[in-house]
């Protein structure tokens, strides 16, 4: 059993990494492209994780619903919920500068946190949404895999429903019921997520937005519609992290406002998306799974601690991790991936 | 082409623009000069819509365009640059000339997802159109470099070539000359000049070297502390007194000794290149 732990661990650190990629991915369209600085990503990744929950889960007093709606329909409602909700903000704030749009989404996605918790109608408030059904979880069960064995030849049959039986094959099952079923769903909508970012990126609605980065004046006397393209980008990267909250929601069964608090949902996409080169959608995906990597690896260490230490050991953790950012800002202040490759001073 | 009627602007207390009145004249190339400060620049930010006027309209051709925002003019062919060049620094030449062109089907994303063959297709011919503008202007050796490695007077180029990417039929040059060398300037004389004759477009140009001046534009155009003073060929107003004392810095101005040195009327710049940027030039061939 210790093997199917550690693939378990294994499965489950690429899944959340994949998660935290899809987020990184929104905010390299907000910041990386457009440079706008959304301090408030954790509120779009809330939005879609209870929109995903409420559409998904089955019948509740507790809360609005639930629809028992298929998990596809969780993720698209989640999107469409966050990108809605970025265009009202957006709709307030695209005017204003960068520094202002940063004050003004951490206001707002304290707001989206705390209606969360208030509002128990709508999300049963600190107790939080539970049984959220893992996608496509009755596919891999014992009995489906059997049936599908049936269609074998019958040596065959024999066999792998043995090995199914057997220590090994609960093990696999064990997996393949849950975490590598969301592992693949992970995954799959992260190749999603890419090829949206990435085309955009490649488009010349993605060479507008570099272009605001650079010089929003210029882009205007070039006759482009700079607060329509600022509007957009926020949008887009906003319904991407609400595709992010769907993921999260839908993988770990249970969401509570505690989960959107601000640390893990904005200040380690942040770390993510400045590690890996912001601009740049190679670097956002390698600094998600190399900072969920330290940010995994720094736990072993303050295990190493004893349990007299925990609370010290946790604040610990965190600021291993701003030291590193700002390590990270001094030294290679274009990230691992930078966006210009060998062309990147000037 | 663009009639200018009663413009005034006010910062604070500081009137920039004072009731101004003049016309851009269809097919010529108008030149705006006065010493620093005189409002030439805020003029153009209002004409081409970056700034709303206290008071006064802007007309072109014929139709009332104040307060439109700068996109809506540029789609009616009102094209401004910069002083001090707005380049995409981290972007490279050639992408900063592939911004312009407008109505490009990839600027939508619907269609940069799902209609990826016609958006390839536009920006090849996008990216044609931007050769040849590189090659008009010299730039095609620097064309993958990233814009802000350039040199302050290929930045002013570029520039130039920013307006060359679209169907303008007017551009507000503001110091097409300024940090520029000689023979740079020569070259930037010449295209404006074709671009005037040979595409028909509109120039109004903000300008300190008179012999830039002198050489291209008719009328010639004089502002002083937000008024027009003089206007008129450029014999003329080299010839008004007023312009003199504007300029040297007497009278009611109150104006120092040092604003005379750079904007000697009609000496042109003694001192070669460099301009209001002060920017040595540093053009590599």
């Amino acid at each position: 059993m210790e093997w199917a732990g550690l693939l378990t661990y294994g499965v489950f650190f690429v899944t959340v990494a994949g998660i935290y990629a899809v987020l990184t991915l929104g905010l390299n369209v907000q910041f990386g492209f457009t440079g706008q600085i959304n301090i408030g990503i954790a509120g779009f990744f809330a939005v879609g994780a209870y929109t995903s929950a409420i559409l998904t889960t089955a019948a509740s007093d507790h809360h609005l619903g639930g629809f028992g709606l298929p998990f596809p329909i969780g993720v698209a409602g989640a999107m469409v919920a966050s990108a809605l909700v970025a265009v009202v903000i957006g709709w307030v704030t695209m005017r204003l500068r960068t520094d202002y749009l940063a004050i003004a989404t951490i206001g707002i996605a304290e707001i989206i946190r705390l209606a969360l918790k208030n509002e128990e109608w709508l999300t049963n408030g600190v107790r939080g949404v539970p049984a959220i059904p893992r996608p496509f979880s009755e596919t891999l069960e014992f009995d489906t895999l059997a049936g599908l064995a049936g269609l074998l030849p019958d040596p065959l049959e024999a066999t792998v429903l043995e090995v199914l039986s057997g220590p090994l094959g609960a093990a696999v099952l064990e997996v393949l019921s849950g975490p590598l079923v969301s592992l693949v769903v992970v995954l799959v909508f992260l190749a999603l997520a890419w090829w949206m970012v990435e085309r955009a990126r490649v488009s010349p609605w993605g060479r507008v937005l570099r272009a605001i980065r650079e010089n929003e004046d210029g882009v205007r006397a070039a006759g482009k519609d700079v607060v329509r393209c600022r509007l957009q980008a926020f949008v887009l990267g906003s319904a991407i992290m609400g595709m992010a909250g769907a993921l999260y929601a839908n993988f770990v069964g249970f969401i509570s406002p505690e989960a959107f608090l601000p640390l893990y949902g904005t200040f380690l996409v942040w770390v993510m998306l400045i590690a890996g080169g912001a601009g740049n959608n190679t670097g956002a995906l390698v600094g998600a799974f190399v900072i969920w990597l330290l940010w995994s690896a720094t736990q072993f260490l303050t295990d190493a601690l004893g349990a007299e230490y925990a609370t010290q050991a946790g604040a610990l953790r965190v600021l291993l991790i701003g030291v590193l950012l700002q390590v990270i800002l001094i030294l290679r202040p274009q990230g691992l991936v930078p966006e210009n490759g060998r062309k990147g001073r000037h | 082409m663009i009639q200018i009627d009663g413009i005034s602007k006010a910062f604070g207390g500081l009137q920039a623009v004072d009731s101004v009145h003049f016309t851009i004249a269809k097919g010529g190339i108008t030149g705006l000069i006065g010493p620093n400060g005189a409002g030439k620049s805020t003029l153009f930010a209002i004409l081409a819509g970056f700034l709303p006027p206290d008071r006064g309209r802007v007309l072109l051709d014929g139709e009332d365009v104040t307060g439109l925002p700068p996109h809506t003019l540029f789609h009616r062919g009102l094209v401004r640059t910069f002083q001090i060049p707005h380049e995409f620094s981290r972007m490279t030449v050639r992408e900063n000339l592939m911004i312009v062109p407008p109505g490009q089907a990839g600027e939508s994303l619907p269609h940069a997802w799902f209609r990826w063959g016609r958006v390839k297709r536009e920006d090849r011919a996008v990216g044609k159109k931007a050769d040849e503008v590189l090659a008009f202007l010299n730039l095609t050796h620097v064309m993958d470099e990233l814009a802000g490695n350039l040199s302050g007077g290929q930045k002013k180029l570029l520039e130039l070539g920013r307006t060359m990417m679209t169907d303008a039929k007017v551009v507000l040059l503001d110091e097409p000359g300024a940090g520029v060398n000689r023979t740079l300037l020569n070259s930037i004389r010449d295209a404006i000049r074709r671009l005037n004759q040979e595409r028909g477009y509109t120039f109004c140009l903000i300008e300190h070297d008179m012999d830039l001046i002198a050489q291209l534009c008719d009328p010639v155009v004089v502002m002083a502390q937000g008024r027009v003073i003089a206007q008129g060929a450029m014999e003329q107003v080299r010839a008004n007194t007023e312009v003199q004392e504007a300029y040297l810095g007497g009278g009611v101005s109150g104006r120092g000794v040092s604003a005379m040195t750079e904007a000697d009327i009609g000496r042109g710049r003694p001192g070669g290149p460099g301009g209001d940027n002060g920017d040595p030039e540093e053009w590599r061939p």
